[in-house]
């Protein structure tokens, strides 16, 4: 299958937005922001829909919309992020203004249906291109405030008292978060960034011990699933994004089954009479 | 040098005076436990030494230089919230957070920051605790690793805000012990918060006592009497000692324990810090 340019520039397109999606997607499990990314996604979808309407490359649009709202949840902090309702709403507004910029188009439901839910067997060369650029950029970013990011996720209020400020760091991790997620969308689609940002790092972080090992182990999980994904779809001929999101919900499951067996099975003596 | 300075000190949280006009000056190497109802400000008032809280008016010194952020000399142990995010993390990886945390860069330690680490594990025992996932450790225990991380840097001036919560009469008493050995060890001054005085009688040099604005420093036996907590509660408060117990009651009702039960109540544990629990025992 790799002597196809299509092929070939999904699994180059995957993989950049696998390592990307697996290392930002670890830090959001971690502060338990997975829904933000959710989110982002979503408004994601006007900026994109809104940039055909004008004519511009739907990517761009996407990235715009997200980090505007990303930096906009960071500045407004814990108020806005922990109204579930306000979040609802937003999301609502955004795909309905997403299907109202689709409707002046009048665009074919091809176009929405990619952007909703991905296409990576359409991605061309110089998306892989700029992909990289994007990527690239968001995990530098990353590298550069992971340490102060890490601190106040795990101790916000000491992490506030040796001098690291929980706003400055929220908000330039939102806007990291937000152009993963515009990332993201280009495989998955905006509705299952989910799949492939919270997936991996989600089941990584219940069998790993320690950040290294989570990071390592969500990266390689998320590479795993996007290609796996790509090749079966491949053969298979179903949509690469049910395959994605399919792998990456049994990757949870895997590492989230074996706990409560594992529990049953310690009980399990104890509870007989003795 | 003082440790601490407060002079003329007014704090207020939210519009809400918590400290007012309050005067003290708590040496070197003190070992001093700050006691007072919920809301009384035990909280803000070690978050103002650690510079969050500025005093309005007031000057707050601390170790000879005005209240700071970030100030490296100050180790701070915060009340716990559950704590989700780090649940699947070991004892070492959350300890290891705290090294150079405030610096841009990659969350791995070098050599020094790791020689760092096991030294502060070591200094609580809890080196090998400190391989298991917080998620299996126990109250205790994991107040040992908060204590650690607070050691990360070597500070001179431990704040530790209510380590005894939630444990029972016998690791209470451990982890006093264990503060007090430290201070010991590494010449430190240490500020312990409690809601009860008892798990620190015979350890703790003076007693910093907040309540309505006020706050009384003393030894115990000048602080802990009716006329002064009468005073600071606002109420008639009668001290009652048995053998070397030490119950504080109002009308027959007594209070510390009864602050005990209010902050494990499920509502309390949400506080951040930046807001005290709104009720008065009384």
């Amino acid at each position: 299958m790799l002597q196809y340019d299509f092929m070939r520039q999904a699994f180059a397109a995957a993989a950049i937005v696998a390592v990307v999606a697996g290392t930002v997607g670890y830090f959001l499990v971690l502060r338990g922001q997975s829904f933000a990314g959710h989110a982002l996604a979503h408004v994601g979808f006007t900026g994109a829909t809104g940039a055909v309407l004008v004519g511009a490359a739907p990517l761009w649009g996407l990235i715009l919309m997200t980090l505007v709202a990303g930096i906009g949840m960071g500045l407004m902090g814990e108020r806005l992020t922990q109204r579930d309702v306000a979040i609802g709403l937003v999301l609502a507004v955004s795909l309905g203004l997403g299907l109202l910029f689709l409707h002046f188009f009048t665009s074919s439901a091809v176009q929405a249906t990619t952007l909703l839910f991905g296409n990576v067997l359409a991605v061309d060369i110089g998306t892989v291109w700029t992909l990289l650029a994007l990527g690239a950029a968001s995990l530098a970013a990353l590298a550069v405030i992971s340490r102060p990011l890490l601190f106040a996720s795990l101790q916000p209020e000491l992490a506030e008292a040796k001098g690291v400020s929980l706003r400055l760091y929220a908000t330039l991790f939102l806007a990291i978060v937000a152009v993963a997620t515009a990332e993201c969308a280009q495989i998955v689609g905006v509705l299952l960034v989910f799949a492939l940002m919270v997936g991996p790092a989600a089941a990584a972080q219940l069998v790993t011990r320690t950040v290294r090992a989570g990071l390592l182990l969500s990266v390689v999980l998320a590479l795993a699933e996007a290609w796996l994904g790509i090749a079966l779809a491949f053969y298979t001929d179903w949509p690469s994004s049910f395959w994605i999101t399919a792998l990456s919900a049994a990757a949870y499951l895997c590492a989230a089954l074996p706990r409560p067996i594992a529990a049953r099975l310690a009980a399990a003596p104890r509870s007989e009479p003795v | 040098m003082d440790a601490i300075a407060f002079c003329d000190v007014s704090l207020s949280l939210g519009g809400r005076a918590v400290l007012a006009g309050v005067n003290l000056a708590i040496g070197a190497r003190e070992f001093v436990g700050v006691l007072g109802p919920n809301g009384a400000g035990k909280t803000t008032l070690m978050r103002a030494v650690l510079g969050l809280v500025p005093p309005r008016p007031g000057r707050i010194c601390v170790l000879g230089r005005p209240a700071r952020r970030g100030n490296p000399a100050i180790g701070y142990m915060p009340q716990t919230r559950g704590a989700a995010a780090s649940a699947h993390l070991n004892g070492w990886d959350f300890v290891a957070s705290a090294v150079n945390g405030h610096r841009c860069g990659l969350p791995f330690p070098g050599k020094a920051g790791r020689a760092d680490i096991d030294r502060a594990l070591d200094l609580v025992g809890a080196r090998a605790l400190a391989r298991r996932p917080l998620a299996e450790v126990s109250g205790g225990e994991r107040q040992r690793l908060l204590l650690a991380q607070a050691l990360i840097g070597r500070p001179r001036l431990l704040l530790l805000d209510e380590p005894l919560l939630s444990l029972d009469p016998h690791r209470q008493r451990e982890v006093v012990t264990l503060v007090e050995g430290l201070r010991v060890e590494l010449g430190m001054t240490v500020l312990f918060s409690a809601h009860e005085v008892n798990p620190l009688l015979g350890v703790i040099d003076r007693v910093l006592y907040l309540g309505r604005g006020q706050a009384a420093l003393g030894t115990v036996d000048e602080v802990i009497t009716g006329p002064v907590l009468s005073r600071l509660y606002g109420s008639a408060i009668e001290v009652v000692r048995l053998k070397d117990r030490i119950f504080v009651m109002s009308g027959g009702y007594h209070l510390e324990r009864d602050a005990h039960r209010h902050e494990a109540d499920p509502a309390d544990r949400q506080h951040r810090g930046t807001t005290e629990p709104g009720h008065a025992p009384v």
